[in-house]
C-alpha cells in the first residue's frame, strides 16, 4: 500500500471511529437523562437501558445506509440514533408526546419508523428476525440491490422459536440479514447455563449455514470492524450474517431492577469494561482525538439531550377525546366500538 | 355465598400477589408432583415475585426456563403424561401466544384423543395496568376459553387467587389461570381461606334488584365501584363474580336476571367475541322472557392497549365508564 494511500484509510479509520464514538456518547448521554427522568417520576411504563452496549449497536448503525432495513432491540439506542432516529423523537416517545413517532400510543423501546426501515419491534422476542428478512425479500422481488437489513436480539432471544426460524429461512432465502447477537450474559435474571448449552452461541452460525463472527463487545474498534465487515458481506449478495458479541448489562433489566443478582466475579472480569472508557483510550492513545475534545463533544451531546427534553415535555399528550380510536387503515371495515 | 372461614390471623394483610405465592408453596409442601417453570422464577422469584424463596425451599422443583414458551408448554405436557402436575409461569400473559400451539392444540386434544388426562396450570399474569402498553397487557381467556379441553380460571379476589390455583393443580385438565396484575398489589385480605366454591360457581360479589352485572377478574372491582355509586341514588345494582369464564356459571347469571330483569356484561379484553358476548348469547337463548331491557356489554375499545395512560384509562372500561353503561341500562 502506498504511504498516501496508508493515510488515506487511516483518516476513514478515524473518521469512522469518531463517528461511532460521537453515537455512543449521545446514547449515553440520552439513557442517562431518561434514567434520571425516570427517577423522578416522569416516565410511565418502563425505562429499558443499553449501557455497555453502545459501541457493538453504534457499529450497527453506522454500518447501515440510507435505505437499509434495521429493528432494533430493547438496548440499541446508539444504533437508532446512528441510524437517523432524531433525539427528539426518542424522547417523545419516552414522554408519551402525541407529536413522536408513536403518538403516545406504544412507547420506550417499542418505538420506530417502519415507512422508512427503522422496524417498531414488538415485545415478544425473537419476532423481528423473520420480519426484516421479509422486508429484505421484498426488496429483492422488486429488484433492489444493496440492501441490508440487520437485526439485534440478546442471548435470551435466541432460545425462541422465532428467532431460529427466522434465520433458518432467511439462510434459506440467502437473504442479507446481519444478526447481531448481544451476548451479556444475562437474560432479566437468567444467566447463559440457563439459556443455552452449546459452548458458545457462534457455534450456532454453523448450524444455520451462515458465517459466524465472534468479538468482544467491550473493545469499539472491534466492534466497527467486525459488524462494517458483516453487513459489507451482506450487501456484497454473501447472505445472512451472524455477528455474537460477549458483554455485560452494566444496567439493570430495566430501571426498576437493581440487578442484585449480577456476579460481582462477571462486573469486574474484562467484559464488565464500560466501552465508552474504552473507546476514549483507544481514541486519545491513537492520536485520533484529545481528552478536551472528546469532553467537548459530552457538553454537545449533553446541550442536544437538553434541548429535546425541554421541547418534548413541553409538547401535548394524547387526548382520549381526539384519539382516533381504530386500529385499521380500511377504515370502511371498522366497526367502531358500540360494544 | 362464598364461605370464608379464615384460619389463621395473619398480622401483616395478605395480597392478592402473595397468596399465588402461598398456594403454590402449598403445593410443593404436599404435592411431590408439583413443579414450577418459567422464565427467572429461581433464585429471581419472577419478574412479580410470585415465586420468591421457592427454588430455594424446593430445590430443583422451580426452575428458570430459556425464553421458549412453546417448548415450556410441551415439557409441561410431556411431564404431565408421566404424572406430574407442572405449573408453567408465563412472564405475562402476552407472551403465551408463542406457546399457544402447544396449548390449544395438544394439551387440550390430549385427553379427547387419548384418554390420557393432562393437568398442567399455566399461569398467565394478565390485563392491563399503566404505562405496560400493547404487549404487556393483554387479557386472553377468551382465546382459550374458546377451544374445547381448557378449563380457565379468572380470580378476582385473594381468596380465589389462592383456592383456585390449589385447586387448578388437582384439576386433571389444563387450565389457564389469568391473575391480574392490576390485582396483585390493590388487593388485601386478613387470611387466607380452607373452604371456597368449586370452580364452576360464580359469586355474588354484592346483592340487587335492579340490574345485574356479570364480571369477572380486575373489572369486577370496578364493577363494585359503581355499584357502590349508584346506591347512592338509591339503585340496588347485583354484581356477579364468574370467578371461571370455562365453565361459565350460566344458572348463576340466569337467577340474577330473574331478579334484576336487565343485564350489563363486563370485561377488560378486546370487544370482538370474547367472555361478555358468551353470556349475552347465554341470556339471549336461554333467558330472553327475564329481560325487560336489551342486555348490553361493555368491553375495552377495539385497538391494542395503548401505552399512555391517558388513552389506557379510556381503553379499558372503569367505574366510570360502567356508570354511564348501566344509567343507560337502567333507563331502557
Ligand atoms: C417471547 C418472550 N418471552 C418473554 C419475554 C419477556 N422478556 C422480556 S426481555 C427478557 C429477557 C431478554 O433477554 P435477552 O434476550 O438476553 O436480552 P437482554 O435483555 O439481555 O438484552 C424477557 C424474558 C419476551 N419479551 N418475549
Amino acid at each position: 500500500m502506498s504511504q498516501a494511500r496508508a493515510s488515506q484509510s487511516a483518516d476513514k479509520n478515524q473518521e469512522r471511529y469518531l463517528a461511532v464514538y460521537r453515537w455512543m456518547l449521545l446514547s449515553r448521554v440520552l439513557e442517562e437523562k431518561l434514567s434520571s427522568l425516570y427517577r423522578g417520576g416522569k416516565i410511565t411504563g418502563g425505562v429499558f437501558l443499553g449501557r455497555g452496549q453502545e459501541a457493538l449497536s453504534a457499529s450497527l448503525g453506522t454500518a447501515l445506509r440510507k435505505g437499509d432495513i434495521f429493528a432494533p432491540l430493547i438496548r440499541d439506542m446508539a444504533g437508532r440514533l446512528a441510524f437517523g432516529e432524531t433525539v427528539l423523537n426518542a424522547t417523545r416517545t419516552y414522554l408519551g408526546s402525541r407529536l413522536g413517532p408513536m403518538r403516545g400510543r406504544d412507547g420506550n423501546i417499542h418505538r420506530g419508523e417502519p415507512a422508512r426501515g427503522y422496524y417498531a419491534m414488538i415485545s415478544h422476542l425473537g419476532a423481528m428476525v423473520s420480519a426484516v428478512a421479509g422486508g429484505l425479500f421484498a426488496r429483492r422481488l422488486r429488484g433492489e440491490t444493496g440492501v441490508v437489513g440487520a437485526t439485534c436480539v440478546g442471548e435470551g432471544a435466541t432460545s425462541t422459536g422465532s428467532f431460529h426460524e427466522g434465520l433458518n429461512m432467511a439462510a434459506v432465502e440467502k437473504l442479507p440479514l446481519v444478526v447481531i447477537v448481544a451476548n451479556n450474559q444475562y437474560a432479566y435474571s437468567t444467566v447463559n447455563a440457563r439459556q443455552y448449552a452449546c459452548a458458545d452461541l457462534v457455534q450456532r452460525a454453523a448450524g444455520y449455514g451462515v458465517p459466524g463472527y465472534k468479538i468482544d463487545g467491550t473493545d469499539p474498534s472491534a466492534c466497527i470492524e467486525v459488524v462494517h465487515e458483516a453487513v459489507a458481506r451482506a450487501r456484497a449478495g454473501e447472505g445472512p450474517q451472524m455477528v455474537v458479541a460477549d458483554l455485560l448489562r452494566l444496567v439493570g433489566h430495566g430501571e426498576h431492577d437493581d440487578f442484585n443478582y449480577m456476579s460481582h466475579a462477571l462486573k469486574v472480569s474484562p467484559i464488565g469494561r464500560d466501552s465508552l472508557d474504552v473507546a476514549r483510550d483507544q481514541l486519545t492513545t491513537a492520536g485520533w482525538a484529545t481528552p478536551a475534545q472528546l469532553d467537548a463533544m459530552r457538553d454537545q451531546a449533553a446541550a442536544e439531550v437538553e434541548e429535546a427534553c425541554g421541547t418534548a415535555i413541553r409538547e401535548p399528550l394524547p387526548d382520549p377525546n381526539t384519539e382516533d380510536w381504530c386500529a385499521i387503515h380500511t377504515r370502511r371495515l371498522a366497526e367502531g366500538n358500540q360494544l | 355465598m362464598f364461605q370464608n372461614q379464615p384460619t389463621t390471623r395473619a398480622s401483616a394483610a395478605i395480597t392478592y400477589l402473595e397468596a399465588i405465592r402461598a398456594a403454590q408453596h402449598k403445593l410443593l409442601t404436599d404435592d411431590p408432583r408439583v413443579f414450577i417453570y418459567g422464565q427467572d422464577i429461581a433464585d429471581f422469584g419472577g419478574a412479580f415475585k410470585a415465586t420468591k424463596g421457592l427454588a430455594k425451599e424446593f430445590p430443583g422443583r422451580v426452575l428458570d426456563s430459556p425464553i421458549s414458551e412453546d417448548a415450556q408448554v410441551g415439557m409441561a405436557i410431556g411431564a404431565a403424561i408421566e404424572g406430574m402436575r407442572p405449573i408453567i409461569e408465563m412472564q405475562f400473559a402476552d407472551f403465551s401466544t408463542c406457546g399457544y400451539t402447544q396449548i390449544v392444540q395438544h394439551a387440550a386434544t390430549l385427553h379427547w384423543r387419548t384418554g390420557v388426562p393432562c393437568p398442567i396450570v399455566i399461569r398467565l399474569p394478565s390485563g392491563g395496568t399503566a404505562g405496560a402498553g400493547p404487549f404487556h397487557s393483554q387479557s386472553m381467556e377468551a382465546l382459550y376459553a374458546h377451544y374445547p379441553g381448557i378449563v380457565v380460571m379468572t380470580p378476582a379476589t385473594v381468596e380465589d387467587a389462592y383456592t383456585m390455583l390449589l385447586e387448578a393443580v388437582e384439576i386433571d385438565d389444563p387450565v389457564i389461570f389469568c391473575e391480574h396484575k392490576y390485582l396483585y398489589y390493590h388487593l388485601k385480605a386478613d387470611a387466607l381461606p380452607t373452604v371456597a366454591l368449586p370452580t364452576g360457581k360464580a359469586r355474588v360479589a354484592r346483592p340487587g334488584r335492579d340490574a345485574t352485572i356479570a364480571t369477572y377478574s380486575a373489572m369486577v372491582h370496578e364493577s363494585l365501584a359503581c355499584a357502590a355509586e349508584l346506591a347512592k341514588e338509591g339503585w340496588e345494582i347485583e354484581v356477579i363474580d364468574l370467578r371461571s369464564v370455562k365453565p361459565l356459571d350460566t344458572d348463576t347469571i340466569l337467577a340474577s336476571v330473574s331478579r334484576t330483569g336487565r343485564l350489563l356484561a363486563v370485561g377488560e379484553a378486546f370487544p370482538w367475541g370474547g367472555v361478555t358476548a358468551e353470556i349475552v348469547a347465554r341470556v339471549a337463548t336461554e333467558g330472553f322472557d327475564l329481560l325487560d331491557a336489551p342486555p348490553m356489554r361493555l368491553n375495552a375499545k377495539d385497538t391494542p392497549v395503548p401505552y399512555h395512560p391517558n388513552l389506557w384509562g379510556t381503553h379499558r372500561p372503569t367505574a366510570t365508564s360502567i356508570i354511564a353503561a348501566m344509567r343507560r341500562l337502567l333507563k331502557a
